[in-house]
């Protein structure tokens, strides 16, 4: 349980072991741990398909970018072992230099509007010659980094207000 | 005439994928595995094969999720329905909202919250303790900053301790996460109708 503190969603939320939402997190420590355990899940699999994991560092980089987290962006960013995506993490570079656009766009949308995808958006993934592996790991990537950073928000709100 | 909805409703429809789910017999052992496939159990969901694409993913995500909607203490089962709902809401997932309207009214034995939510969205009529759950799961969902001091206040003044408002930026976090594969990859769809 001592290593809960480090865990991304916890230390980045600003919450300690001697802070006052500790207890609370202490409670749901199985749920921080298992939250870890998904963050390497999508950001370093074993089997990364199509998107290497220095590109899923740079567009979790992006995303927490495009949610206003600039400190989560860097931590996410630091994963990146080269250089090669490291572009892509800022969120005005859409992606076309490195022949992604089609990839980077579908993430900005998953990302910040996902009420407004349709059908024709995962067609024309498809038809640009994506796996329907790789357009799956792409959503999993996107959905998980929603959960997380919304899990720091949330957990940031609770330190601030018992502060 | 197209099967898709585009209304929410508390009748779960079925799930169609957009993609081409993995198919059983040539998925992989690891695949099978996080399946939970055994010889007599060998049904599974279009979402779950959809999902099985992306194996690493799936075999932590079940019992993330059950932790998440179903582990003791903290808020009661059918608030942290209302997370999952306001997330469902907002990202207008049809088929989660569904899902997690019938979980609510099935826990609370009764209907009149998942209709309010249903015909009036924010507007709904509330008795205060949802409303504060229902408006701070909605900020939250559309984008994390939406969600501020004042809401939090409004839990608290509520009556939501730590473990509980913990629970429901878990559960509302959570569907921010499940709206994403369950709208993205695919449609809900009218069940068919077998004569």
């Amino acid at each position: 349980m001592s290593g809960i503190w480090t865990l991304t969603s916890v230390a980045e939320a600003g919450v300690s072991e001697s802070g006052p939402v500790a207890e609370a997190v202490t409670l749901r420590a199985n749920i921080m741990e298992m939250t870890q355990a998904a963050e390497e899940a999508v950001l370093a699999p074993a089997d990364c398909g199509a998107w290497p994991a220095d590109l899923r560092a740079a567009l979790a980089a992006r995303i927490a970018r495009l949610n206003g987290e600039e400190q989560v962006a860097q931590r996410y960013a630091a994963r990146q072992q080269g250089q090669e995506y490291a572009a892509l993490a800022d969120p005005s570079e859409d992606g076309t230099s490195l022949g992604l656009l089609s990839v980077v766009s579908f993430m900005d949308a998953v990302a910040s509007t996902p009420r407004d995808i349709a059908a024709e958006d995962i067609s024309a993934l498809l038809t640009a010659g994506i796996a329907d592996a790789d357009i799956v790991r792409l959503c999993e990537l996107n959905a998980f980094l929603a959960y997380q950073l919304r899990l720091i928000a949330g957990l940031r709100l609770m330190t601030e207000a018992a502060a | 005439m197209s099967r898709i909805i585009h209304k929410f409703t508390r009748n779960v429809p079925d799930w169609q994928p957009r993609v081409t789910p993995v198919k059983l017999d040539e998925a992989t052992p690891e695949q099978l595995e996080a399946l939970q496939v055994t010889p007599s159990n060998t049904k599974v969901s279009d979402y779950v094969l959809t999902l099985a694409h992306d194996v690493e993913s799936l075999k932590v995500r079940s019992p993330l999720f059950n932790g998440i909607m179903y582990d003791k203490g903290g808020l009661s089962r059918a608030e942290r329905e209302i997370g999952a709902l306001g997330a469902s809401i907002v990202n207008r997932c049809i088929y989660c909202a569904a899902v997690h309207a019938s979980r609510h009214a099935q826990l609370t034995k009764d209907t009149t919250v998942t209709d309010e939510l249903f015909a009036r969205g924010e507007e709904a009529d509330l008795g205060p303790r949802d409303r504060a759950i229902f408006d701070f799961a909605r900020k939250l969902s559309a984008a994390p900053s939406e969600a501020g001091p004042e809401d939090m206040a409004a839990l608290k003044a509520a009556g939501l301790d730590e473990a509980e408002v913990l629970d429901l930026i878990l559960s509302t976090a959570l569907f921010g996460w499940a709206n994403r594969l369950m709208h993205v990859l695919g449609d809900p769809v009218r069940k068919e109708v077998t004569a």
